[in-house]
């Protein structure tokens, strides 16, 4: 499977660095994720539970990063494995760019799934990663601004953020879960668990 | 004289009684005291090598008895799966049949290939304990198309099959062919893909083996075609148990389709380990295990080419198949494209002269093995595709061109250039026959008007023929065979007058305890309802070779026939002491044993109480009323006959309608014309399903497996079939007592071919099997 796209983060490219770096942050924000481990400075092992159609495995991910561009970009490649019902790998290329409304955050996912999720859910698998994509940009969109407000400093800079939904009414709508219905990035394991450890990667 | 519910009455099916009430036993609903439940971890990958199981963290989970890998079975002597036909190459070399273990050792070779054996207290136990073996995984770069496999550079699916050959094989006479292509007319080529279809039985395969630590016998409940054949498979190869120590129950089977024939990996490790655990073990497929595991059938790519004279006779016929074998030899896999494909391509037809290659290859798939026609069905489509698009390149009427072609009634026996002996047909009348009930005069006005509604009608043919009643075994036997397929019966009369028939068929759907019945109750007299049919277990029936190839009636049933004939005999010599008269005065029919010129007479029933009570009785005379036979057909039986098709297709959406189809078969004699006509409605169910629905896709990149479960495999359903014409002719077949020939194949071998040459009669293009509404859209569009 291969998918491209991009997300529009409501929040300064910088704000997004600083939670995305927060393992915390993306543990919950990646659906169904139960913990992140840091294996050494580039690789993390995460723990993602997922449910595609018929098939439900806790799949154990092992994520390498490269190609680290701070705070624009990377490559990340991975593999989760779900016991029987299967595995997933792949890798994606993704990058930060400064937007009216925020932050852009654009990707290039090459993945696979194999096994039982590849026998039963192959046909599922497009809409499952476009809703794992969905629910992470909105839980990730709502832990951002939280921060926001706990960090003054934060806020401060931030503040143009924040106003450029209301101020283009077209771009208000973009944050909210219509936009996410784009073609989005993470497929079932992998994407999940590369978004989530891409992040991690910037914090370390 | 008719008998009731004897030879040629259409009688319901007895077992139906308990298949529609629930009352069915199949494996699944066979329990036994302390059973434990087994489950197979399975390969995610298509080809990869084991670095390591570790089985620690699994070996402790709640409810684990035990856990077995591929080293266990090694370590007690277990060996491997077997294939038992040896096949040579075209230079003489034995084909390559590398090690097929029951559980991987190093590598696995396809999605599914078994890694470890789970046996829990339940079922949910051992799955949670599954998921706790961590296995490491090395993947390696797999091969899924028989094409691909062919290539230089492909992935080496196994070290001993350079090139991933298994062999190289051909059949007729290549000079004469190359001369008759030289001095050809016209020349007509094609390319065909015969696609891989998974069988779908609908129970799926389960096995539940125990063992008797008192005696030390196992008994192993499995879901076969063939109990008796699996034995001696589990027994002389695999290592299992002595025949004498092993037990082998087929129960209600529901539904084979060839697939069940074949001895696999879950029964051969459920009941080796069921010794291990001291406990009878329990497996039942799950569905995506039915996907991944039981055998697939067809996946052949073929090039054929023929050649025609100036009037349109058949000069020479040229074929070049690849046919893809999987990841190992299954049981008769290397027979399937070869002795029961090749030697059919002569058709219906006089063709001087056939040259036909077949290259067999290993990929990382599932086995391939027979399915409801095996070979049979792809050597029709290949004559009948190249038949059809030749009539319509030389501007013919396609049935007209077969019609020129036909050996005629006449000409029996008749040899083909590829070893056959065809006894009896007659081909044109089952033609004409097809063409009337399908008023193949009126298609131009039926195609005129759905013209005018915007659609697009064809008609297509398939003149089919295979060769069943499987089979003689010194024929077979010289073929490469490694088991003779004869089959026995026993013919037990208790004392009271019913009748015990014991059979090494195995029904699976057949409907052989009605047909069976019908044989003993017009052959001895006896009522319908005193005779049982008793199948499927080791040790009631004396032995069996088991149901395929169409042959259960026309070699059991023979073999069956024989019996009766020897109780027969000694009847007469029992009535004839009863009645004072000699033996060779004494006239049999339907039961009624009576001297010649009197009135005095013996029922059968009569006759057996005096066997079995034998206070005045020849003296010379064993006591009692049973008899043995064993029944060695002397050729092959030769069923065939024309299926026609017609279809409407929506060109805005691709659909395709099947909105007729006439099937004109000559099955020789009928025993029950309704279970006949069932058995061409399911073939031909399944052929249709095979070229408009059904296709096993494997990613190319990764070998998995896409069409693993029913989303994404399409089944035919009732609403994409027409009401079938179905009439039979009969040519008696000479070569057996009941003049039968068998039916059960014969739709799924004739339909694929007629529906695909009707489409492409209607597109006016080629278009590969499965005809899915996608691809026949864009072949519309692109019109």
């Amino acid at each position: 499977m291969e998918m491209s796209g991009e997300e529009l983060i409501n929040a300064p490219k910088e704000q997004v660095w600083a939670a995305l770096n927060d393992p915390e942050v993306l543990r919950q924000a990646i659906p169904g994720c139960q913990s992140v481990d840091k294996t050494d400075d580039t690789s993390f092992a995460a723990t993602v539970k997922v449910k595609i159609g018929p098939v439900k495995a806790t799949f154990k991910g092992q994520v390498t990063l490269s190609n680290i561009d701070a705070p624009n970009g990377y490559t990340i490649t991975g593999e989760g494995k779900g016991g029987a019902a299967g595995f997933g790998k792949g890798g994606a290329d993704i990058s930060l760019s400064d937007t009216d409304g925020g932050t852009l955050l654009s990707y290039n996912v090459k993945a696979s799934v194999g096994g039982k999720m590849a026998q039963i859910g192959s046909r599922l698998i497009d809409s499952t990663a476009k809703k794992l994509a969905g629910d992470f940009f909105k839980n990730f969109n709502e832990l951002v601004s939280v921060s926001k407000s706990e960090e003054p400093p934060a806020v401060e800079e931030n503040i143009p953020a924040p106003a450029a939904p209301t101020s283009d009414t077209e771009n208000s709508q973009e944050p909210t879960s219509a936009s996410w219905m784009k073609p989005s990035i993470l497929i079932p394991v992998a994407i999940c668990v590369a978004a989530v450890l891409y992040f991690l990667s910037q914090n370390s | 004289m008719s008998v009731e519910n004897g030879i040629g009455v259409s009688v319901k099916r007895k077992e139906d009684q308990r298949f529609i009430t629930g009352n069915g036993k199949y494996l699944d609903d066979i329990n036994k005291f302390g059973q434990t439940h087994g489950h197979f971890l399975r390969s995610p990958y298509a080809f990869a090598k084991i670095k390591n199981i570790d089985l620690s963290a699994a070996k402790t989970a709640p409810g684990v008895v035990d856990i077995f890998t591929g080293a266990d079975m090694t370590a007690d002597g277990i060996g491997g799966l077997i294939c038992g036909w040896g096949i040579n190459s075209k230079d003489g070399s034995p084909h390559v049949a590398p090690p097929h273990p029951c559980l991987a050792t190093d590598t696995v070779k396809h999605v599914g290939d078994q890694v470890a054996f789970i046996v829990a207290e339940t079922l949910q136990q051992a799955k949670d304990a599954a998921e706790l073996i961590d296995v490491d995984y090395e993947e390696l770069k797999s091969v899924t198309d028989v094409r691909q496999a062919a290539a230089a550079g492909a992935p080496q699916v196994h070290e001993e099959a350079a090139g991933n050959q298994c062999y190289d094989w051909e059949i007729g006479d290549k000079a004469a062919v190359d001369a008759a292509f030289t001095n050809a007319h016209h020349i007509t080529k094609i390319d065909l893909i015969n696609n891989r279809v998974s069988p779908n039985p609908m129970e799926p395969r389960a096995a539940l083996g125990e063992y008797d630590p008192g005696t030390g016998e196992y008994t192993l409940h499995t879901t076969s075609q063939n109990p008796h054949v699996a034995r001696l498979l589990l027994s002389a190869f695999v290592g299992v148990a002595p025949e004498n120590k092993l037990r082998v129950i087929a129960p209600d089977v529901g539904g084979g389709f060839g697939t069940k024939i074949f001895l696999y990996a879950e029964e051969t490790t459920a009941v080796w380990a069921s010794k291990r655990v001291g406990r009878p073990i329990k497996w039942t497929a799950d569905r995506s295990e039915s996907f991944l595991t039981d055998a697939h059938g067809r996946d052949h790519a073929t090039h054929a080419e023929m050649a025609f004279d100036a009037d349109g006779h058949i000069l020479g016929f040229r074929v070049s198949t690849k046919a893809n074998m999987g990841a190992y030899l299954s049981t008769f896999a290397s027979a399937v494209p070869t002795y029961l494909y090749a030697t059919l391509l002569n058709g219906q037809y006089k063709m001087p002269c056939i040259y036909a290659e077949v290259q067999a290859l290993f990929t990382n798939t599932t086995p391939v093995d027979a399915y409801r026609g095996a070979g049979r069905p792809e050597a029709t489509y290949v004559v009948e595709r190249i038949m059809e698009r030749a009539a319509r390149d030389m501007n013919m009427d396609p049935t007209e061109l077969r019609l020129k072609n036909f050996i005629q009634p006449d000409a029996y026996p008749y040899e083909t250039p590829v070893i056959m002996t065809y006894d009896t047909g007659d081909y044109p009348l089952t033609m004409t026959t097809a063409k009337d009930m399908i008023d193949y005069t009126g298609f131009a006005a039926r195609k005129a008007k759905s013209a005018a509604n915007g659609k697009l009608r064809g008609i297509g043919s398939s003149a089919y023929i295979e060769a069943c009643g499987i089979a003689p075994s010194a024929a077979v036997g010289s073929l490469g065979a490694g088991v003779g397929l004869w089959e026995s019966a026993e013919v037990r009369f208790n004392p009271t007058g019913s009748v015990t028939v014991f059979t090494g068929s195995h029904s699976h759907g057949q409907g052989h305890e009605t047909t069976f019945a019908q044989l003993i109750a017009d052959q001895l007299g006896v009522p319908f309802e005193s005779i049982e049919v008793v199948h499927g277990d080791t040790t009631k029936v004396p032995f069996g070779m088991g149901t395929y190839g169409s042959r259960s009636l026309a070699v059991g049933g023979s073999a069956i026939t024989k019996a009766a004939d020897k109780i027969v005999e000694k009847a007469k010599k029992i009535a004839a002491h009863l009645m004072e008269a000699s033996a060779d005065d004494i006239e049999h029919s339907h039961g009624v044993f009576s001297v010649a010129g009197t009135d005095k007479q013996l029922t059968i029933g009569e006759i057996a109480f005096a066997a079995y009570v034998p206070h005045n009785y020849p003296a010379d005379l064993e006591p009692g009323l049973a008899e043995n036979a064993f029944y060695d057909p002397l050729n092959f039986t030769f069923p065939a006959g024309t299926h026609i098709a017609e279809v409407e297709i929506d060109p805005d959406t691709g659909v395709v309608e099947v909105v007729d189809w006439a099937a004109a078969d000559d099955f020789g004699n009928v025993i029950n014309p309704m279970i006949v006509e069932g058995q061409v409605h399911g073939g031909v169910a399944q052929g249709i399903g095979q070229a408009l629905l059904e296709g096993v896709v494997y990613d190319d990149d990764s070998g998995q497996l896409l069409t693993g479960s029913y989303m994404d495999y399409c089944m035919p359903r009732a609403d994409n079939f027409p009401n079938f014409r179905v009439e039979t002719t009969n040519t008696p077949c000479p070569s057996n007592p009941l003049g039968v020939k068998g039916c059960g194949e014969a739709g799924a071998i004739a339909a694929p071919a007629a529906l695909m040459n009707a489409i492409t009669d209607a597109l006016g293009k080629e278009i590969d099997m499965p005809a899915t509404s996608e691809k026949v859209w864009r072949a519309a569009q692109n019109a």
